[in-house]
């Protein structure tokens, strides 16, 4: 059977993408951990693919033509190599057991479904191991996991293809030279590394979520991937508060993927969303999810933070809130959490639950700290919340501020139309 | 792998020698080179002579540039170093936030190169 040619491609790039970061993750594990050689033996099978698919047809399970196709293509690449004799003789073995060659149709040997979420596994710990820096750690998560190209991962993260490659080149480097292990770490590290981990995975989350810029699609993407690595470390691991928080977190926020942006992509504020079009599956399921945490007993900033989430999914209107519950949470998240974000979240609660004044005493005594007087959401909070006291100098004067400080394009485009309104 | 463990402290935070905490610092490093003994991961590993007797050498352009005192010029000074033996970096990282001296100090770990023999 011979497939059309466009045919063919379509196949192995819809491979790449959906198969391509487990097959990366198998290879991995026969090359004792060999980040590099498995890359690149990865890409001599993509090159293979690309020439016999279109000639001898699209094997009928190509994750694992691509993973026997790839292991032989290492055989060749560490035989030319000098020097390595024990490892040529490990892969021989291999290739035996595989009876020696690459069959279309080659059954999926020892990938059961199991055996790929233990090496999706070990490969999560490697790429969040805390000897890399923690631009690498995302990056090479997204990269590997997700099986993105360098050019999309680099589009990912905004930042220019060259500066992507070399950042994950020097991380593959620095796990090879440094001996980064490639397993699942012991039971007595598992909650540090887990911590990291659970960081990493929340990290492109937000990479994701807080996308304002026109590539929405990939950036949707980078949540989806977050998501699906949430869900593996809760399948994988055993139960971990802190692991079903995260989880529960990322649905909930994600249930409003399609009502934060409006049709030309200006973030829209939660006032103004619609809630009908919040997504009831992911928010059921957010719910289950840390209902599930509570009950192991064991508090954490990701459980506070989704019980904030899910106390606004819940509510019907941005009015009928339960501000006092959202107005604790926070000051109990600031404990753990004491930032920016957190602080001005939680005067902007007690706004809503003691009144706009109050609300605004918090504001203000955060503003007079010299490390919040340059963070803009307090002053865009403030704004709105001087507008509602009545007070437009002020509010305008707050506008101003915020305005001066703000990094992001659509955001001070959005600052400005509400400056605008003030305006007589 | 051999990673070698490079212990960098403050002078100025160390514990005089005849201190009471001297005593019981000088006990705690007795004990950790001890227990490295015991695990068999120990290749190697000194003490060294306070920063002032350090000499660093360079060479630039052919020229050898001989300076006094060591390589860099920061509060923390290397003091000693572990060779170590253990087959991971997180291995090696549980021996590192072991040294008695971490809790003031850095330890910067580093695989050191092992030359094929062609």
């Amino acid at each position: 059977m011979t497939a059309a040619p466009g045919t063919a491609a379509a196949a192995l790039d819809r491979a790449a993408r959906e198969q391509g970061g487990r097959v990366l993750a198998t290879l991995i594990r026969h090359l004792g951990g060999d980040f590099a050689l498995a890359e690149d033996a990865l890409q001599d099978a993509y090159a293979e693919a690309a020439e016999r698919w279109p000639r001898d047809g699209v094997p009928r399970n190509p994750g694992a033509w691509l993973t026997t196709a790839a292991r032989r293509r290492a055989i060749d690449r560490l035989r030319r190599a000098r020097g390595l004799d024990e490892r040529v003789r490990a892969l021989e073995a291999l290739a035996r057991r595989d009876g020696g060659g690459v069959h279309l149709d080659a059954p999926p040997a020892d990938d059961d479904d199991e055996q790929l979420a233990d090496d999706r596994l070990r490969l999560i710990f490697t790429c969040c191991h805390p000897a890399l820096s923690p631009a690498a750690r995302v990056a090479l998560t997204v990269k590997t996991l997700g099986g993105l190209t360098t050019a999309q991962t680099a589009r990912a993260f905004l930042v220019e293809p060259r500066t992507m490659e070399q950042r994950l080149t020097r991380a593959k480097a620095k796990i090879a030279a440094a001996g980064i292990p490639y397993r699942v770490p012991p039971r007595e590290l598992l909650p540090e590394r887990l911590a990291g981990v659970r960081a990493v995975v929340y990290l492109i989350f937000t990479e994701g979520h807080t996308a304002s810029d026109g590539e929405l699609l990939l950036r949707g993407e980078l949540c989806d991937e977050a998501i699906r690595l949430g869900r593996l470390l809760r399948a994988q691991l055993p139960p971990d508060p802190e692991t079903l928080g995260l989880l529960a977190l990322m649905l909930l926020h994600d249930s409003r993927r399609g009502a934060r942006a409006d049709a030309a992509g200006r973030p829209v504020a939660l006032a103004d969303q619609d809630r009908l079009t919040w997504d009831g599956g992911r928010i059921a399921e957010g719910v289950a999810l840390l209902d599930e945490a509570l009950a192991l007993r064991a508090p954490g900033p990701f459980q506070v933070e989704a019980a904030i989430a899910a106390l606004h999914a819940g509510a019907p209107s941005l009015e009928e809130t339960d501000w006092p519950q959202i107005a604790a949470l926070y000051g109990r998240l600031l404990q753990w959490r004491p930032t920016p974000v957190v602080a001005v979240n939680r005067a902007v609660a007690i706004a809503f639950a003691d009144g706009t004044r109050a609300g605004l005493a918090e504001l203000d005594a955060l503003a007079g700290e010299r490390r919040l007087a340059g963070y803009a959401p307090l002053h865009s909070a403030r704004a709105e919340l001087l507008v509602r006291a009545g007070d437009a100098a002020g509010a305008l004067a707050a506008y101003e501020r915020a305005i001066a400080l703000c990094g992001n394009g659509a955001q001070r485009a959005e600052l400005e139309r509400r400056r605008a309104e003030l305006l007589p | 792998m051999q990673y070698a463990l490079l212990i960098y402290a403050d002078p100025t935070a160390m514990p005089a020698p005849d201190s009471a905490e001297g005593q019981a610092e000088y006990t705690a490093w007795m004990e950790y080179t001890q227990a490295l003994a015991e695990a068999g991961v120990m290749r190697g590993g000194e003490a060294l002579h306070p920063a002032p007797t350090a000499t660093s050498v360079r060479v630039r352009d052919g020229e050898t540039l001989t300076t006094d005192g060591p390589f860099a010029e920061t509060k923390e000074v290397l003091t000693g170093f572990y060779l170590l033996d253990v087959p991971d970096l997180d291995a090696a990282l549980e021996w590192a936030r072991r040294i008695p001296s971490v809790g003031y100090g850095t330890v910067e770990l580093r695989p050191t190169v092992v030359f094929d023999r062609v």
